[in-house]
C-alpha cells in the first residue's frame, strides 16, 4: 500500500498538492504513481514563468518502459522548478512527498486548492481501481 | 571488443582506397575540413571478422524460430534477394531516363496490379518507406479528403482520428503527425470493438478510424461492416493498418470489408526482410474517392511502355514522400516473392499461417498456458497471458522471454498488446513446421515447470547468450550513445 | 508448396489437435460475405529458376554504360566485402533489437555506426538512422520546432539551394502541423545563398536550414550562414553529403566567428554514398545527428552502451519513451523501424575505407568532376552557369533544346545528368552533372566527346542545308 499523506490535495492523475504559506502550490507525483512507473530516468519540469490551465501537460515524468505527463492541478504561473531532477530523477522514487517535488506555482484563484481531492479521497480513489 | 579499439594509426586499406591519380583540388580553404574523423584504421579482413563474429550474437530468421506477433517474422526467400540485386536493378540510377528503365517499371508496375488485386482496392501507390508512413500517407489523405469537401472549401470540423485501444503506437502517432486529435475506442471483453461506445464516439467531428483487422489481439473483427457502416454514416472514412494482412492474404479483401485507405507492410505478408529493423516498405492503396490524393511517384502504363507519374500530373496528390520512388530494391524483392506464390500460393499464406497458430494455441492451451481470448478462434497470431505465474509465482512475462533465449528461441512479443496483462503475443507464421512449433512448446513447458521448481534460473536468465540481463536504467540515465577514445 | 513445409499427414495431425475437419474451418468467425471470390490478377505461381529468367531479362533491358547524374544519389565503389557481410542471414533477417541479449551484433554495429556519424559530422550525438535524406530532413524540422522552445513561429528558412525533393517532402510530412518552410532564393551568379541579400529583419523564425554542399553542388558560406542564424536565435539545420565531409568542414565546427555558437545544432542528409547501390533510389538510410542537449527530442531509435548483471559491456535501445510504442500519440515521431540493413553495409563501409580510404574517395570525385568541367567547358553551345567553389557537381547551360540531348545520350547507353528545368523554371535547358570516382579519364573524355558528336548532329538537324528540289 502505498504513502498517502494527510495533509496534501490529490488528482486523479495522481500528482499531489501541497500549500505553502506564500500563497503558491508545490506540485510532484504520488507514491502510487512513482511505484506504477518504476525507476524514473528523465525528468521534464517547466521553466519558471510558464503558465498552465487546469489540466495542461505541464512536466513529463519518465521510465525506461514508460512516460508519464504532470497535468497542472490549477490554473497559475510556475514560480519555481526543481533543478535537482534533471541530474537525479531517482529521487522522486525515494521521496515522492519531499525532494522530489516538481515545480510550484502561484494558482489564478487562490480558493483553487480547496477543490481538490483530499487524502481521503484520493486513497479511496486509488483502491477503487477506476484510474 | 569494439571496431575502433582494434585500430591502428596509419594502418591503410590499399585495396579500397582509391588510387589518387593527379588530383586537382580547388576547394577553397575555409571549407575545408582539419581533422580527420574518427573512422577505425583496420584491414579489410579484420572488417570482415568483426563484423561477421558481431553478426553471429544475433537471432535471426535465418538462425531461429523467430515468433515476435505482430512481425510476421517468415522466411526471407533468398531468391527474392539474388534477383532484385542483378547488376541493371542495382546499378539504375534513380533519374535515368524511363526509356532506358522499362524493365524496372514493368516490376513496379506489376507489382501494383498484383497488390490492388490482394487488397481489393481501386488504386496502389508504392511510395511509402515503411508501415508508419504508409500509415501517414494514408491519415494524410484523409485529411486532404475532407480539405477538398464542399467545393473545396473542406470540412474544418472533422478533427478527430479513432483508434481502438489494441491499436500499434505509431496509430496515434501517426494521428498527430497529420494534426488530428485521438480519440480512443474501448475494446469489449471477447476482443472485438465496442459498438456501442463507437456509436457514442462519432459524429461530425469524425474524420476517420485507424483499424487492424484482424486485430492486435489475434482476433477477426466479425462487425467490420457494421463498424464500416458507423463510421461512413458519420462522413468518417476507414484506415486498414495492413499489420496482420498475413492472416487474410487472399481470402479477405480489406477494400470488401469498405476500408477507404489501407497500408501494408511488405516486410511482414510479403517476406521482404527485417534487416535488423528496417528497411520496409509501405504501399497504401485506397478507393475509388480517395485515389487523387495517392502519394506519388507511382506507374502507369501505356500502350506497353511504362512511366513514372509525379505531381506534376497529380496535382492533388499529397505528394511524395521520399526523394526518389521509395524503397524500390525492397519493392522488387516484394515482387519476385509474390510471382514465387502466385494467386494460389497467396491463399496459402493465409491458410497455413492460420493452421500453425491454431495448433499452438490449441497445444498450449492443452498444457495448461493461460488463453487471453479462448472463446475465439486465433487469426495467425494468438495471446498467452502469464499474470498467474506472475501472481503465483513471482515468475512475469519478461522472465519467460528471456528464457526462451537460453532454449534457442527468439521471444515473442511482449507487453504488447497493452490490454492484457502479462502477455506473450504468439505468431508463428506459415513457413514453420510443425517440429519446431513442438520444440518451442516443450520449451515453454519445460520453463513453466522451472518457475515452479527453481524460479530463480528463469528470473535471470539469460544465462548462455553474450551478454546476461542488461541496465536499461543505467542505459537511459547515464547516456553513452558516442565511444569517446580514452 | 512455395514456402510452406506441411505434409498432409502433419496436416491431418494439427487439424485433430484443433479439433477442425478442415482448415477453412478455421476461417470460420470471418462473415461468409466476405470471404474473396479469388485472386484474378495474380498470376499463376513460378518457380525459381521461372522468375529467374523473367527478371534477368528485366534487368539487361536497364543496363548502360555510363551516369553522369547525381542530384542526392552517387555511384561509388562498394567494396565486395560490404554487401557480403551485410546480406548474412544473421544481419538480413533479424529485426528490431527488442530483445537486446539476442541482438548485440545489431546493437553493437549500431552504436560503432552511431560513434562514427557523429565524429564525421562532429556532432556530439547520432541516432541509428531513418527512412532516407528527404524524410530526414521533414523530421529534422518537426525536431527544431520542438527543440526551439524560444521560438513560436514554427516558420523555418528552407533556402532553394536544398534538395527540391528534399523540400517537397519536408513540407508534406509537417504542413499538416502548421509549420510553414519558407523560400530563400539564391544568387544567380554563384549558385549559393547571398548572406548580404539576407534580411535585416526577418520576424521570429525557428530554424535555418544550410545545404552543404547545396543541391548544385556549389559551397555556401556556412560559417557565416550559422552565426546569422544564432544571432536571430533560430536554429541551424545541416543538411550535408557524408561523403563530402571527408574533405569538407563538418557541421558541428560551422560557424563560432561572429556569434558565440559553435556548430549546426541538427544534422541530417542522405547516406546512400556510404556504401549503399544507387538501387532505383532505395533503400538508403537518412541520417541525423544532433547537440547533446537536444538528444531527447530526437527522432528514431537510438543505441547506448551500458552493463550486463555481471558488468560486462552491452548495448541496447534507450531513450524509448520518445518513442510511439510507449509515448503513443505524443511520441516525437510515428517513425517505427529505421533503415537497419543500410546502416549495417554503411559501418561497415566505413570500417573498411577507413579515414584515408573516405578521403581519397572525395578528393578523387571532386578532382574527377573538375575535369569533367574543364572538357564540357571547350564544347560549343554549353557554358558553365555558377562560378562559386563546388565538391562534385556542376551545372551547364545548353544552347540546343536539351530534352533531345538527354534522349539521345540515352540511347547511347549514357545518362548524362540531371535536367534541372522541372524543379527550377529560371534553368531551362540546364544539366547537372556528376563524375565520382567511379569515372575514369578515359570515361569522362568518353562521356564529352559522345556529347560533342550529338550536339553537333542536332545542331546539323536544327538548322539543316536545305535540299535541292529536284
Amino acid at each position: 500500500m502505498s504513502e498517502i499523506p494527510q495533509d496534501l490535495r490529490y488528482t486523479k492523475t495522481h500528482e499531489w498538492i501541497m500549500k505553502n504559506d506564500e500563497g503558491t502550490l508545490t506540485v510532484g507525483v504520488t507514491d502510487h504513481a512513482q511505484s506504477l512507473l518504476g525507476d524514473l530516468v528523465f525528468i521534464e519540469a517547466p521553466e519558471e514563468g510558464t503558465t498552465f490551465q487546469e489540466g495542461d501537460d505541464s512536466a513529463v515524468v519518465e521510465s525506461v518502459k514508460a512516460a508519464s505527463d504532470v497535468y497542472a492541478p490549477v490554473d497559475g504561473e510556475v514560480t519555481a522548478s526543481n533543478e535537482v531532477l534533471g541530474d537525479t530523477p531517482e529521487i522522486i522514487n525515494n521521496d515522492p512527498y519531499g525532494d522530489g517535488w516538481i515545480y510550484k506555482i502561484k494558482p489564478e484563484d487562490a480558493g483553487a486548492f480547496d477543490a481538490l481531492m483530499d487524502a481521503e479521497a484520493y486513497a479511496e480513489f486509488v483502491n477503487s481501481g477506476d484510474e | 571488443m569494439l571496431v575502433f579499439e582494434q585500430a591502428r594509426t596509419g594502418r591503410i586499406n590499399a585495396a579500397q582506397s582509391v588510387k589518387k591519380d593527379n588530383v586537382t583540388n580547388i576547394i577553397p580553404e575555409q571549407f575545408k575540413r582539419k581533422t580527420r574523423p574518427l573512422l577505425p584504421e583496420i584491414s579489410e579482413m579484420q572488417a570482415v571478422r568483426h563484423y561477421t563474429r558481431l553478426s553471429q550474437k544475433n537471432f535471426s530468421i535465418d538462425t531461429h524460430f523467430y515468433p515476435l506477433g505482430s512481425c510476421t517474422m517468415k522466411y526471407n526467400p533468398r531468391a527474392c534477394n539474388q534477383l532484385s540485386m542483378l547488376p541493371g536493378l542495382l546499378n539504375r540510377h534513380p533519374a535515368t531516363p524511363d526509356s532506358n528503365s522499362q524493365g524496372f517499371l514493368a516490376c513496379m508496375y506489376d507489382l501494383q496490379e498484383i497488390l490492388k488485386d490482394v487488397t481489393g482496392m481501386h488504386e496502389v501507390s508504392l511510395a511509402p518507406m515503411a508501415g508508419a508512413q504508409g500509415e501517414f500517407a494514408g491519415v494524410a489523405m484523409i485529411r486532404a479528403y475532407h480539405d477538398a469537401q464542399n467545393g473545396g472549401k473542406g470540412d474544418p470540423a472533422r478533427t478527430e482520428i479513432l483508434v481502438p485501444d489494441a491499436a500499434h503506437g505509431t496509430n496515434p502517432a501517426t494521428a498527430t503527425m497529420c494534426n488530428f486529435k485521438v480519440k480512443e475506442i474501448p475494446t469489449n471483453s471477447d476482443g472485438d470493438v465496442d459498438i456501442d461506445a463507437l456509436k457514442a464516439a462519432v459524429g461530425p467531428q469524425t474524420a476517420g478510424i485507424m483499424l487492424t483487422n484482424p486485430s492486435t489481439l489475434g482476433v477477426f473483427e466479425r462487425k467490420i461492416k457494421e463498424i464500416a457502416g458507423i463510421v461512413h454514416d458519420a462522413g468518417g472514412l476507414l484506415y486498414y493498418d495492413g499489420a496482420n494482412l498475413n492472416a487474410i492474404l487472399g481470402k479477405v479483401k480489406p477494400g470488401d470489408m469498405g476500408f477507404d485507405v489501407i497500408h501494408m507492410n511488405l516486410h511482414k505478408t510479403f517476406s521482404t526482410p527485417h534487416g535488423g529493423g528496417g528497411p520496409g516498405a509501405g504501399p497504401v492503396g485506397v478507393s475509388k474517392r480517395l485515389e487523387p490524393y495517392l502519394p506519388v511517384p507511382m506507374v502507369v502504363e501505356n500502350e506497353g511502355e511504362y512511366h513514372v507519374v509525379t505531381e506534376k500530373s497529380r496535382s492533388q496528390s499529397i505528394g511524395r514522400l521520399s526523394a526518389y520512388m521509395g524503397n524500390a530494391g525492397i519493392l522488387l524483392r516484394a515482387y519476385i516473392y509474390a510471382r514465387m506464390l502466385g494467386s494460389e500460393g497467396m491463399q496459402r499464406v493465409a491458410e497455413y499461417a492460420t493452421l500453425n497458430a491454431n495448433y499452438m494455441l490449441a497445444v498450449m492451451q492443452k498444457s495448461g498456458f493461460e488463453i487471453a481470448y479462448p472463446e475465439r478462434r486465433a487469426t495467425h497470431e494468438f495471446i498467452v497471458t502469464l499474470k498467474k505465474q506472475a501472481k503465483d509465482l513471482g515468475v512475469n512475462t519478461m522472465d519467460f522471454a528471456k528464457r526462451l533465449l537460453d532454449y534457442g528461441f527468439h521471444a515473442p512479443t511482449t507487453y504488447f498488446p497493452l490490454l492484457v496483462p502479462e502477455c506473450l503475443l504468439i505468431e508463428p507464421t506459415e513457413t514453420e513446421t510443425k517440429q519446431e512449433l513442438d520444440d518451442f512448446m516443450r520449451a515453454m513447458i519445460a520453463i513453466q515447470k522451472e518457475a515452479e521448481t527453481e524460479p530463480e534460473i528463469v528470473k535471470t536468465a539469460p544465462h548462455s547468450l553474450p551478454v546476461r540481463r542488461l541496465d536499461d536504467v543505467k542505459a537511459a540515465k547515464e547516456l553513452d550513445l558516442v565511444w569517446q577514445s580514452e | 508448396m512455395p514456402f510452406i513445409p506441411h505434409t498432409e499427414e502433419e496436416v491431418k495431425s494439427m487439424l485433430e489437435v484443433i479439433g477442425v475437419d478442415s482448415i477453412e474451418d478455421l476461417f470460420d468467425e470471418i462473415p461468409a460475405a466476405l470471404r474473396s471470390e479469388g485472386l484474378t490478377k495474380v498470376p499463376e505461381g513460378l518457380t525459381e529458376m521461372e522468375i529467374g529468367r523473367i527478371m534477368r531479362a528485366r534487368a539487361d533491358q536497364d543496363t548502360y554504360r555510363l551516369c553522369f547524374a547525381g542530384g542526392g544519389a552517387y555511384e561509388h565503389h562498394v567494396p565486395a566485402a560490404v554487401w557480403e557481410i551485410t546480406t548474412r542471414g544473421e544481419f538480413y533477417s533479424a529485426y528490431t533489437p527488442y530483445q537486446a541479449e539476442a541482438s548485440q551484433g545489431t546493437l553493437q554495429l549500431l552504436y560503432e555506426y552511431q560513434t562514427m556519424m557523429a565524429s564525421l559530422t562532429a556532432m556530439d550525438v547520432s541516432n541509428a538512422s531513418l527512412y532516407d535524406g528527404a524524410s530526414a530532413l521533414a523530421e529534422a524540422v518537426l525536431m527544431a520546432v520542438r527543440a526551439n522552445r524560444k521560438s513560436k513561429s514554427k516558420r523555418i528558412l528552407m533556402p532553394r539551394t536544398v534538395n527540391p525533393a528534399y523540400r517537397k517532402v519536408a513540407h508534406n510530412i509537417v504542413h499538416n502541423q502548421g509549420i510553414v518552410l519558407e523560400e530563400l532564393d539564391y544568387d544567380v551568379n554563384s549558385g549559393v545563398i547571398d548572406i548580404n541579400s539576407l534580411p535585416d529583419e526577418l520576424g521570429d523564425f525557428t530554424a535555418l536550414v544550410i545545404p552543404q554542399p547545396n543541391y548544385f553542388g556549389s559551397l555556401e558560406e556556412v560559417d557565416a550562414l550559422t552565426d546569422w542564424a544564432h544571432q536571430h536565435k533560430a536554429l541551424v539545420i545541416a543538411v550535408v553529403n557524408p561523403m563530402s565531409l571527408a574533405m569538407l568542414k563538418p557541421p558541428g565546427e560551422w560557424g563560432g566567428v561572429d556569434s558565440d555558437v559553435v556548430g549546426a545544432d541538427i544534422t541530417c542528409g542522405e547516406g546512400q554514398p556510404l556504401g549503399i547501390p544507387l538501387s532505383s533510389g532505395g533503400p538508403y538510410f537518412g541520417f541525423m545527428c544532433c547537440r547533446q542537449a537536444y538528444v531527447r527530442q530526437m527522432p528514431g531509435r537510438i543505441i547506448g552502451r551500458t552493463v550486463d548483471l555481471d558488468g560486462k559491456q552491452g548495448f541496447s535501445l534507450t531513450l524509448q519513451a520518445r518513442e510511439q510504442h510507449i509515448r503513443r500519440s505524443k511520441a516525437t515521431s510515428n517513425i517505427c523501424t529505421n533503415q537497419g540493413l543500410l546502416v549495417t553495409a554503411a559501418t561497415i563501409y566505413m570500417a573498411i575505407v577507413g579515414p584515408y580510404g573516405l578521403e581519397n574517395t572525395a578528393a578523387q570525385s571532386h578532382s574527377n568532376t573538375q575535369l569533367l568541367m574543364s572538357e564540357l567547358e571547350q564544347l560549343n553551345g554549353v557554358q558553365r552557369i555558377f562560378n562559386s567553389a563546388n565538391f562534385h557537381e556542376a551545372v551547364f547551360k545548353f544552347d540546343l533544346p536539351l530534352d533531345d540531348v538527354i534522349r539521345s545520350l540515352a540511347a547511347q547507353g549514357i545518362v548524362a545528368g540531371i535536367r534541372l528545368e522541372d524543379d527550377y523554371p529560371e534553368l531551362g535547358n540546364c544539366l547537372m552533372v556528376c563524375a565520382t570516382e567511379t569515372k575514369s579519364e578515359d570515361d569522362i573524355k568518353s562521356f564529352v566527346q559522345t556529347l560533342k558528336t550529338t550536339l553537333t548532329r542536332l545542331q546539323a538537324a536544327a538548322c539543316p542545308v536545305q535540299p535541292k528540289m529536284a
